[in-house]
C-alpha cells in the first residue's frame, strides 16, 4: 500500500469493513489472534513517531506477526549507509512486510521498485499517509453511516500536510465533499485539481462542513515565513467553541495528533463530546490490522 | 565498412575515405543534394563520381550529411566526478550522438575557473574528433565573489563563462560580468534560478508537486532571474545567454528583449520539449532534472520558441550522474540527465514530424551555438576540413541505456523507440563510422 491514489472506492470500502471486523478483535478479552503467524513485519521508521509506530506495532501484535522495529539512529544509515541497501539488509533476512515511514515523497514507492516485500506507506514526506486517511474516514462513517454527501474541512497545513493528501484522495474517492481551509501560503499549488473547495475563512469552513479535521501547525513554518506569527494563527485559523458556537449544527472534530493545544486548537474543543480524537487512534489500530491482514494474510503458514 | 571506423577509444585517420550517395545538407551554404564526398587528410576533395584510387568506399545511400552538430551545454565531470564521466567518456558519448563540437560547463571540482584547468581539459580530448570548448567559471571557485582572469582565460580560446550549476546570485557580480565579457568579445551563459524561490525544490511547483507532495521550485524562480539578465544586458550592453529555458514567463521575457535589440539568446533541451511534469509520478528520479520539468503551457511556449528562433540553441544539458547517486529517494537524488545519445534521434523523431524543417533544426543544432561562441561555421565545400555528422534518418532503434557510451545512463528515455540515428562523425582529420 503505497498511498490511497492506487485504491478503488471498493477496495477503500472492503478495508473500512475489514476493519470493523478487525475492531471486534480489539474489544475481546484476549486482543490477539493467530492470522499472521509466520509473517515477519519489520517497522522500517526512518522518521521519528510515536503514534504511528506503535499503533502499527500494537496491529501486527493483535495478528501474532513477528515485529521487528528499526529506526533510522544508532543504525548503518548514521553511518551513511543508503536507504535502499539498508532495506535490502533487512528483506535478506526475510521478512514478509515492510512498514515504512520516511521524509522524503516516493519513498516506499522507490523501495517497492527495488523489494519483494509488500511495503505499506507509513508517511512519506508530505505525500501521502494512507492509513491515517482510512483510519479518518472509518471514524467519520462510524459518526455519519456513510461517507458519501459528507462535508468535510481540512484545517490548517495544507502544503505540509500527508494526512490532508490522504484524505483528500479517500475521502473524494467515497463521495464526499472537501473543503481546505488556511492562509493562502498554506495551501499548495494546483490542489483544486483535485476535487476539493479553498477558503481561507474559518468561519464560512465552520458554517458549510458537517466535520472539522484539524491539522497541526508546526512552529517551524512560522519561522519560514509562511505566516506571521502563532498568535495570529490562532485568532484567524485556531478552532475555538466560540468559532464553532456559529455553526446551525454541532460539528465533528478530528485531529491526527500530535495536538498543538491553544495554536490550532483549544482544550475545549479537543475534550468536547464532539471530539473523536480518541476514537481516531482506536480506529488506528483497527484499520492497519485489517490493512496487514489483507495485504499479508496470504503469506500465513497454515495453522499446525 | 572496415572496424577501424568504429573504434570509439581510438578513431581512425580520415585519410582517404569516399562517403558514397548521400544527401549532404548544409542550408547555410545553400548545398541539399545527393552527391559523394571525397575526404583526404581531413579535408573535403573535388567530387568526382567514382571513388578516387586507393580511397576507402562507403556505402552512405539513403543517409544524410549535415556539417557536425554541437551542444552548446554540457558537463563532463572531470576533474572530480570521474565516476560518472570523464573528458574521454564525454567525448565517445558526444560521438556516438553525431556531435562534432561541445561546450562543457565548469562545475567540476575544482571548477574550470582558471586557464592551465582550461588548457589541461582541452588536451584531455585531443584524442578525439570532437571539439571541446570549455565555459569557464564567471568567478573564482564559483564562489559567486571575485571575478576569475577574464583575459588569460579568453587568451586560451573562451568565449563564454557561466557559474552554471547556480546562477551568478549578486547582481553587481552579474553586471560587471558582462560587463567585462563584452570588452573580450565573449559572453555570459546564465543559469536563471531565483535560488530563494526555488530552494528546497525537487521539482516544478505545479498540481502534480501538489499530488505527490514534492516541494515545488516556480517558474518565475527562472523567470526573475531572465528579467534580471534582460535589464543587465540591456544596461550594460553585453551579450547574456540564457541556459535551458523552461518556463513560459521567460520565454515570453526573452521574446520581448530580443524584439528590443537586446542581447539575449536562449538555449532549450528536448526534455522540456517533450515532457511535462506529470513524468515525475511515478518518483523516477531520471525525471528530475533543474531548471525541472514544467507543464504543459511551458511546454508548448517553448516549443513555440523553439521554432521562431526566441530559443535559437538546442542542447542537451547532459548531466551525468552514476547509478548510486540516482537511485535514491527522490528530494535526496542530484538534478540531472544525460542527453548526448538521445538528442539527434528525439530530434528526428519528434521535431521534423511536428513541422520543423530540417534547415531550422541544423540551424539550432549546427549553426546557432557555434555562432554564440563566436566559432567559425563548418562548411561542407572542397578545401574545407571535413567536420560532419553522418546520419542514417530511417534507423529504427530502442534506447538502451545499458548501451550507451556514457558513463552514466540517467536517461529519462530508456525503451523509447526512436527513428534516425548518427551513424558517425568526420571531425580533425579523424572518422567515426558505426555499423548498427
Amino acid at each position: 500500500m503505497l498511498g490511497l491514489a492506487d485504491y478503488s472506492a471498493a477496495e477503500i470500502q472492503t478495508i473500512l469493513d475489514t476493519s470493523l471486523q478487525m475492531r471486534d478483535i480489539l474489544n475481546r478479552p484476549v486482543k490477539k489472534v493467530p492470522t499472521l503467524r509466520g509473517v515477519t513485519v519489520v517497522n522500517l521508521f526512518l522518521e521519528n513517531s510515536t503514534r504511528t509506530r506503535t499503533s502499527f506495532e500494537l496491529a501486527e501484535k493483535r495478528l501474532s506477526a513477528d515485529t521487528l522495529n528499526f529506526s533510522a539512529s544508532g543504525s548503518a544509515l548514521s553511518k551513511g549507509e543508503t536507504m535502499l541497501d539498508t532495506a535490502l539488509n533487512i528483506e535478506a533476512m526475510k521478512v514478509d512486510v515492510v512498514v515504512m515511514r520516511h521524509k522524503s515523497p516516493g519513498s516506499p514507492h522507490f523501495l517497492a521498485r527495488h523489494l519483494e516485500s509488500i511495503i505499506i506507506n507509513a508517511g512519506d514526506g508530505r505525500h501521502e499517509h494512507p492509513t491515517q486517511g482510512l483510519l479518518d474516514m472509518l471514524t467519520l462513517r462510524d459518526k455519519y453511516g456513510s461517507l458519501k454527501g459528507l462535508r468535510v474541512a481540512l484545517v490548517g497545513d495544507i502544503l505540509h500536510s500527508r494526512v490532508a493528501m490522504s484524505n483528500i484522495i479517500g475521502l473524494k474517492k467515497m463521495g464526499a465533499e472537501v473543503i481546505v481551509c488556511g492562509p493562502s501560503t498554506l495551501i499548495p499549488r494546483g490542489i483544486e485539481s483535485m476535487g476539493v473547495e479553498i477558503t481561507h475563512s474559518l468561519d464560512d469552513a465552520i458554517r458549510r462542513a458537517d466535520a472539522l479535521n484539524i491539522l497541526r501547525i508546526q512552529l517551524e513554518r512560522q519561522t519560514a515565513g509562511l505566516f506571521p506569527s502563532l498568535r495570529e494563527y490562532h485568532k484567524y485559523f485556531g478552532v475555538t467553541r466560540a468559532r464553532l458556537e456559529q455553526a446551525s449544527a454541532p460539528l465533528t472534530i478530528l485531529h491526527p495528533g500530535p495536538m498543538n493545544r491553544g495554536v490550532e486548537i483549544t482544550s475545549d474543543v479537543a475534550d468536547s463530546e464532539h471530539s473523536v480524537i480518541l476514537q481516531q487512534v482506536t480506529n488506528g489500530v483497527a484499520v492497519r490490522m485489517a490493512v496487514l491482514y489483507l495485504l499479508a494474510g496470504g503469506r500465513a503458514e497454515p495453522s499446525a | 565498412m572496415t572496424s577501424k571506423y568504429s573504434r570509439f577509444d581510438k578513431p581512425a585517420r580520415a585519410e582517404n575515405i569516399f562517403l558514397q550517395g548521400a544527401r549532404v545538407v548544409d542550408p547555410r551554404h545553400g548545398t541539399d543534394q545527393v552527391m559523394n564526398l571525397h575526404i583526404r587528410d581531413g579535408v573535403l576533395q573535388p567530387t568526382t563520381n567514382d571513388a578516387p584510387t586507393g580511397a576507402e568506399i562507403i556505402d552512405l545511400r539513403g543517409h544524410w550529411i549535415t556539417p557536425g552538430w554541437f551542444d552548446l551545454h554540457v558537463h563532463l565531470r572531470e576533474p572530480g566526478k570521474e565516476v560518472a564521466e570523464t573528458i574521454a567518456t564525454g567525448c565517445m558519448a558526444a560521438m556516438n550522438g553525431g556531435f562534432t563540437g561541445i561546450a562543457c560547463m565548469p562545475n567540476t571540482n575544482p571548477p574550470l575557473d582558471n586557464a592551465a584547468s582550461v588548457n589541461w581539459v582541452r588536451d584531455q580530448a585531443r584524442p578525439f574528433p570532437v571539439d571541446v570548448h570549455i565555459i569557464a567559471a564567471v568567478t573564482r571557485g564559483r564562489a559567486g565573489k571575485e571575478l576569475v582572469d577574464m583575459t588569460e582565460i579568453v587568451e586560451a580560446g573562451v568565449r563564454a563563462f557561466s557559474d552554471d550549476g547556480s546562477p551568478v546570485k549578486s547582481s553587481a557580480v552579474l553586471a560587471n560580468a558582462v560587463q567585462y565579457a563584452n570588452m573580450l568579445g565573449a559572453r555570459i551563459f546564465e543559469h536563471a534560478e531565483d535560488t530563494y524561490l526555488a530552494e528546497g525544490g525537487s521539482m516544478n511547483e505545479s498540481e502534480w508537486s501538489t499530488r505527490l507532495g514534492i516541494s515545488g521550485m516556480p517558474t518565475i524562480a527562472e523567470a526573475i532571474d531572465v528579467a534580471r539578465c534582460v535589464l543587465i544586458s540591456e544596461f550594460t550592453g553585453g551579450a547574456i545567454h540564457i541556459c535551458h529555458v523552461s518556463a513560459r514567463e521567460s520565454v515570453e521575457l526573452i521574446r520581448e528583449a530580443k524584439r528590443k535589440g537586446i542581447k539575449i539568446t536562449g538555449e532549450v533541451c528536448p526534455h522540456h520539449l517533450l515532457l511535462t511534469d506529470e513524468a515525475c509520478k511515478t518518483f523516477d528520479t531520471n525525471f528530475k532534472m533543474n531548471p525541472p520539468l514544467r507543464g504543459e503551457a511551458d511546454r508548448q511556449a517553448c516549443w513555440d520558441a523553439f521554432l521562431d528562433g526566441t530559443l535559437e540553441v538546442y542542447c542537451t544539458d547532459h548531466a551525468p550522474h552514476s547509478w548510486e547517486d540516482k537511485t535514491q529517494e527522490f528530494d535526496v537524488a542530484p538534478f540531472g540527465i544525460v542527453g548526448l545519445e538521445t538528442s539527434l534521434s528525439l530530434a528526428l523523431t519528434h521535431f521534423l514530424s511536428k513541422g520543423m524543417s530540417l534547415p531550422t533544426l541544423l540551424d539550432r543544432a549546427v549553426y546557432s551555438p557555434r555562432e554564440i561562441l563566436s566559432q567559425p561555421q563548418p562548411r561542407v565545400a572542397v578545401g574545407e576540413p571535413a567536420n560532419l555528422t553522418i546520419i542514417d534518418p530511417a534507423h529504427r532503434w530502442t534506447v538502451k541505456p545499458d548501451e550507451f557510451k556514457s558513463l552514466s545512463h540517467n536517461t529519462p528515455y530508456g525503451g523509447w523507440e526512436l527513428t534516425g540515428r548518427a551513424r558517425g562523425v568526420v571531425h580533425r582529420g579523424m572518422a567515426l563510422i558505426q555499423t548498427f
